[in-house]
């Protein structure tokens, strides 16, 4: 844990960065399903988007709500498992809440863009995963509620081999209700 | 290099509730040298029609190699079935080198007997002659056999025909997709479905007795590897721990799965685990990512892929404690995903070429690095067992699709489905 003292300056700098100006996040929600039919005339690569999907649980369930109106997907640079700091305060609402509501779980789901070989971008991914979990966990959410999971580049969230694709899908994403 | 392009299809006739996504193999460059031969329809001895067309399948076996430019059946006017019966001149007219004749008789016990000769034009010599008994069920492995055998004689490399292959198809929009997970012959003939889940399915491999797969899936919402034995299904759960679980890879006995872990911590680093026991060794310990173990074929060290050094580099390591990793790929800025080629020489790696991730052998002596593949996003090499081609990955118009390329680049091979999506393919080892 010799990165701890690194991380906490980094997100004290991160939480400072944060406070001028609102977190310019892209609107997701863990249970939104955007269905594609089969057959619906797009074909993989003129760009289907879909902006989440319902997991195990996800939807309906008792503790299944994260805070009101905050973002659920922090993105990320190519090669990079840095959280860029407009994310900050996105990251400290969703630890407050856990914190205040210790018998709410999260998964933090890691994940990659297409380019380079599938095992390197899930252990890219969970490098992802791993510091948003260590971030949450910095500012008060407790180690039980966080579950991590990396898929790489397995689960895109947008089709499609270019950059506009491959930014929605350098993320991770909170889902609550594990 | 002669450009052409034949269209096989392969896919003959698949039982309903198998796989079906019959898939097509190209050929998109041959070799200018390849070997004319002519394979003569082989003589049928039993009651009604012949059970197999077996000079069929060994001419589509020989032609898809890129290797052999076998004589269009309809131009094929003589047709003897013994080497006695050759008649070199006609055939040297004819252009070709090389000439296969054979007869299958029925035998006793609904078996038959499989017999072949494969005569040189130039000389009139005979190369090969060969009985064999074949159960009624096995006449299209035992057709594989005679393309071995043909190849190997001609070529000086074993013929990988009567190999299976592994891989990962996945099908739906990307907020529904199916995984599966599908054996075949290396033709892509026969599939068979051995695990399939709406939750990933990643990075199939052989055991070294080819009776078994190790696998990564998603399933039970987290990742777990497997090990499942292809004969009666049944799957074991190897290693679910914290973090992530991926990369397996069997040792050369088979007793061991080198693997990725991230344990707790999230550091990935590469383990060995001995199966019978479940005991586990940390092999790397590092903060930077180690994953994608590969087993030296002395399996006495092992091949990963690391960015320690700032981008992904592939590595080696001896198992011995306090063994020190030593750098192998220098050329380029990404190598990752090793492979060790049967000779143990080279390494095939996924590499990034100006701008294109692609397919590219390396000397795991000297370092020197050849590009092989020229798509966009090739990755997943898989070496074939005589170590003449190697089977990947590549995207062709937004869709992973399955190609092969020879170890020296001069042939190239399209694999692709008539749906969904192929992926990170395995070649089996020889199968006996």
């Amino acid at each position: 844990m010799r990165a701890l003292p690194f991380l906490l300056i980094l997100t004290g700098i991160l939480m400072l960065a944060g406070c001028g100006k609102k977190a310019a996040t892209v609107p997701d929600s863990p249970g939104t399903t955007v269905e594609q039919g089969a057959g619906a005339g797009t074909g993989p690569g003129e760009g289907q988007i879909g902006e989440g999907r319902d997991l195990p649980g996800a939807s309906g369930s008792a503790t299944g709500a994260g805070p009101a109106g905050v973002g659920t997907v922090i993105y990320f640079d190519f090669d990079r498992s840095d959280i860029r700091p407009e994310y900050a305060s996105l990251i400290g609402s969703h630890a407050k809440h856990l914190a205040g509501a210790t018998g709410v779980a999260i998964r933090v789901e890691g994940h990659t863009d297409e380019r380079g070989s599938r095992e390197y971008n899930i252990a890219l991914a969970e490098r992802r995963a791993q510091a948003v979990r260590r971030a949450l966990m910095l500012q008060g959410a407790g180690d039980a509620q966080l579950t991590t999971v990396s898929y790489g580049e397995e689960r895109p969230a947008a089709a499609g081999s270019d950059e506009a694709a491959y930014e929605k899908n350098r993320r991770v994403e909170l889902v609550y209700g594990r | 290099m002669i450009r052409r392009v034949l269209i096989l299809f392969l896919a003959l006739s698949l039982p309903v509730g198998q796989a079906g996504a019959q898939l097509t193999v190209q050929i998109l460059k041959g070799m200018a040298e390849s070997v004319p031969i002519a394979i003569v329809p082989l003589a049928w001895d039993g009651a009604g029609p012949a059970p197999w067309d077996v000079a069929a399948t060994v001419q589509a076996d020989l032609e898809r190699s890129g290797r052999f430019r076998p004589l269009p059946r309809t131009q094929i006017v003589e047709l003897p079935h013994a080497a006695s019966d050759v008649d070199a001149a006609d055939w040297r007219m004819l252009k070709v080198d090389y000439v296969l004749v054979g007869r299958l008789a029925s035998a006793a016990g609904g078996r038959y007997d499989l017999r072949y000769e494969l005569v040189s034009v130039a000389s009139g010599e005979r190369l090969l002659g060969t009985s064999v008994p074949v159960d009624a069920r096995a006449l299209k492995r035992a057709s594989h056999r005679v393309s071995d055998a043909v190849y190997e004689k001609i070529l000086g490399v074993r013929g990988a025909f009567a190999t299976r292959i592994a891989y990962v198809a996945v099908d739906g929009p990307v907020t529904k997709r199916n995984f599966r997970l599908i054996v075949s012959d290396a033709d892509g003939a026969n599939e068979h479905v051995v695990f399939a889940s709406p939750d990933p399915i990643m990075s199939p491999a052989w055991s070294p007795d080819g009776r078994s797969l190790a696998y990564v899936s998603f399933h039970s919402g987290l990742s777990a590897i497997y090990v499942q034995t292809l004969s009666t299904g049944s799957q074991v759960q190897v290693s679910a721990r914290s973090g992530i679980n991926g990369a397996p890879s069997f040792s050369p006995d088979g007793r061991q799965l080198a693997l990725a872990l991230s344990r707790r911590d999230g550091n990935v680093d590469v383990y060995v685990l001995t199966l019978a026991t479940q005991e586990l060794q940390r092999l790397t310990e590092d903060p930077a990512i180690d994953t994608e173990p590969a087993w030296a074929l002395d399996g006495r060290s092992i091949y990963f892929t690391s960015d320690r050094a700032g981008a992904p580099q592939v590595y080696g390591v001896g198992l011995e404690a306090g063994a020190r990793a030593r750098r192998v790929t220098f050329e380029g800025g990404y190598n990752a995903r090793p492979r060790v080629s049967p000779d143990g020489r080279t390494l095939a790696v996924v590499t990034l070429d100006r701008g294109a991730y692609r397919i590219g052998v390396v000397d795991t002596e000297r370092g020197a690095l050849q590009v092989l593949s020229g798509g966009q996003l090739d990755e997943s090499p898989s070496i074939a067992p005589n170590g003449a081609d190697i089977l990947y990955t590549s995207r062709v118009g937004g869709r992973d699709t399955l190609a092969i390329v020879s170890s020296d680049g001069r042939v190239q091979q399209k694999i692709a489905a008539s749906s969904g999506e192929l992926r990170e393919p395995a070649w089996s080892p020889f199968l006996n």
